[in-house]
């Protein structure tokens, strides 16, 4: 036996309540980990490296809408090869299935979206069609929907001009993904724009949501992305400009401050497993009181005593915490595949990090007090039951 | 004259409970040769564990000195106390206070995580000690499953197992039925007759006491007389 054998001895003295007291740590350590990564994605600075495509929204928000009188301005630009555009139309589905729906220029979308497949007749038929819209397969296959079939769609956003919201619309195509990834990204419906500019009753003439350009040389993203934002300072429609993975996150962002509100509940999160874990460090050590002072008796010096307390708390967190943080790499890879690369929430080296400074630090807050008591512990008393 | 293994010089033992004193020792000598065997006896609060604690280096003295083993433990700090305990004396009592989690060989080792030796010689060391005990094949059990008697076998192995001089029993038969207890007795005789260990033990049971070779009294925190055990 060695003094790390009697500690893990001491650790299952009580099995149940160590075991439950682990899934507690295991739980709080799986949070940890997919919400550090959260945080990691949404705090991280813009990255271009890679990035063949950019999207430019309004600097403001993207709810505001910019002119698409900007667009030959942004295909004049020098590394832009084609320029599409997108506006958000608040589609449902039946009574109150929101639908991830945009309206487009089909031409233009095709040109820049090569990874949506789809027949090129269906494209056509898109282009020509003025009720038409195309599904991803996901969706077409998840509402039964068949190209030919008449689909009404209502709008939160858009009523028609007749004041009704109910718009009903001509599927003409079905795409799918160039690959897994993008075979995960058919879950949105594509409307025409020309109809949507004429048919809506805001009279939203001639705007959209964001365009989205794209790079003839991927190397330039950044500096094409400063001379839009540059082309536009100053004017009513100042832009933002970023990767399609930024805008992605920055629309998640519009949800709130993601930082604060994860901070927060690791925070509540932290501080329900401090009460736990460290109530049962100080009922382990209240239980075995003549046990600690035998120890000193035999000739266990107090820091010994103090060391055996926190190796436990240790362990028991350090053990919880890598489990917690595996299972939260494992359900992060995970999220990763089922979003088909759009939000990578594999845990990153500074979340391990992170996580083991979190392991120690919780290990010290748990285990220091009981230590502390079992270190002051006077033998003849503690012996004598006072 | 035979060389002293414990020498008490003019103790006084006070504790300080609440706003109230009590002193427990009143400047109390003491000496025990090395190989004897002690009884201390007395009534209740006459301050028998109170100075097996000074000699077992559990306690220090309000004043007065304590030597053992021709070592001054009175004036040690906690942390060279804890290491003089270590080398110099196994404690026995009254109820085993062995580590429910460990098995009989284990809790014998325990002392010995203290020491240098590498994990073969300790599990060496600890097989002696069950050996002698007489508890060689329930090495593998845990205190829940050795009887009263066993329990307190495996205690004295771990009392043991480092080789100290001098063994400190505070009431070892007090949790014992009669034969039980005879057993244990007669076990810390032949420890003290054939291993040459000096044993001081404090006990309640006169009969107990006849194992030793000498009996003191205490009361009142004074040394009454010594008599001689039958």
């Amino acid at each position: 036996m060695s003094k790390s054998g009697f500690v893990i001895a001491n650790l299952f003295r009580k099995r149940t309540r160590t075991i439950l007291t682990l899934l507690s740590v295991i739980m709080a350590f799986l949070l940890f980990g997919l919400l550090q990564s959260v945080n990691t994605i949404f705090s991280a600075g813009a990255s271009f490296v890679g990035a063949t495509r950019l999207i430019v929204q309004a600097r403001v928000s993207f709810t505001s809408p910019l002119p698409l009188s900007m667009l030959p301005k942004l295909e004049a630009i020098p590394g832009v090869a084609r320029v599409a555009y997108s506006q958000w139309f608040g589609g449902v589905w039946q009574e109150n299935t929101p639908l991830i729906m945009f309206s487009i220029d089909p031409l233009r979308h095709h040109d820049i979206y090569p990874e949506y497949v789809m027949p090129e007749a269906q494209w056509q038929a898109f282009a020509n069609t003025r009720t038409g819209i195309i599904a991803g397969k996901m969706v077409a296959e998840q509402y039964g929907w068949k190209v030919g079939q008449k689909i009404p769609i209502s709008s939160n956003i858009f009523p028609q001009k007749n004041g009704s919201k109910a718009w009903a619309f001509d599927l003409v195509g079905i795409f799918d993904g160039k690959d897994e990834n993008w075979k995960k990204r058919t879950t949105i419906v594509y409307m025409q724009h020309d109809y949507f500019d004429e048919a809506n009753q805001f009279g939203m003439k001639g705007r959209t949501n964001f365009f989205v350009l794209k790079l003839a040389d991927s190397s330039r993203a950044e500096a094409i992305s400063r001379t839009v934002d540059a082309m536009f300072e100053n004017s009513p429609d100042e832009t933002k400009t970023q990767t399609e993975k930024d805008f992605n996150i920055s629309f998640v962002k519009q949800i709130g401050d993601i930082g604060l509100i994860v901070r927060w509940i690791l925070f509540a999160v932290f501080f329900t497993l401090l009460l736990v874990v460290g109530n049962t460090m100080a009922q382990s050590v209240r239980e075995r009181i003549p046990e600690l002072a035998v120890l000193k008796t035999l000739g266990f010096s107090d820091g010994s005593v103090l060391g055996f307390v926190l190796a436990e708390a240790f362990a028991l967190c350090l053990v919880g915490g890598l489990i917690g943080l595996f299972l939260a790499s494992l359900a992060g890879a995970m999220v990763e595949r089922g979003t088909g690369g759009q939000f990578q929430l594999h845990l990153v080296g500074s979340v391990w990090l992170l996580g083991v400074v979190a392991i120690v630090l919780m290990s010290v807050a748990v285990g220091l007090l009981p230590g502390l008591r079992a270190r002051r512990l006077r033998i003849v008393d503690a012996l004598a039951g006072h | 004259m035979p060389e002293s293994m414990v020498e008490v010089r003019k103790v006084t033992k006070v504790y300080q409970r609440g706003k109230q004193k009590i002193e427990v020792l009143h400047g109390l000598d003491l000496d025990i040769p090395k190989g004897d065997f002690v009884a201390l006896m007395g009534p209740s609060g006459s301050g028998k564990t109170t100075l097996l604690n000074l000699i077992g280096g559990l306690d220090q003295p309000t004043s007065g000195e304590v030597r053992v083993g021709g070592s001054r433990i009175d004036q040690l700090s906690s942390g060279e106390l804890a290491r003089w305990r270590a080398h110099n004396v196994g404690f026995v009592f009254q109820f085993y206070n062995l580590m429910p989690v460990l098995t009989a060989e284990r809790n014998v080792e325990l002392p010995l995580l203290l020491t240098k030796l590498s994990s073969a010689q300790r599990r060496k060391n600890v097989a002696v000690a069950l050996e002698v005990v007489g508890l060689a094949d329930r090495a593998k059990h845990k205190p829940r499953e050795l009887s009263g008697g066993q329990e307190q076998r495996v205690a004295i192995a771990r009392a043991l197992v480092s080789d100290p001089q001098l063994l400190v029993c505070d009431e070892p038969t007090g949790d014992l039925d009669r034969k039980t207890a005879d057993e244990i007795l007669g076990l810390l005789q032949v420890l003290n007759r054939e291993h040459g260990k000096t044993i001081v033990i404090v006990t309640h049971d006169p009969k107990a006491a006849e194992f030793a070779r000498r009996i003191l009294h205490l009361e009142k925190g004074q040394l009454l007389e010594q008599a001689r055990a039958a």
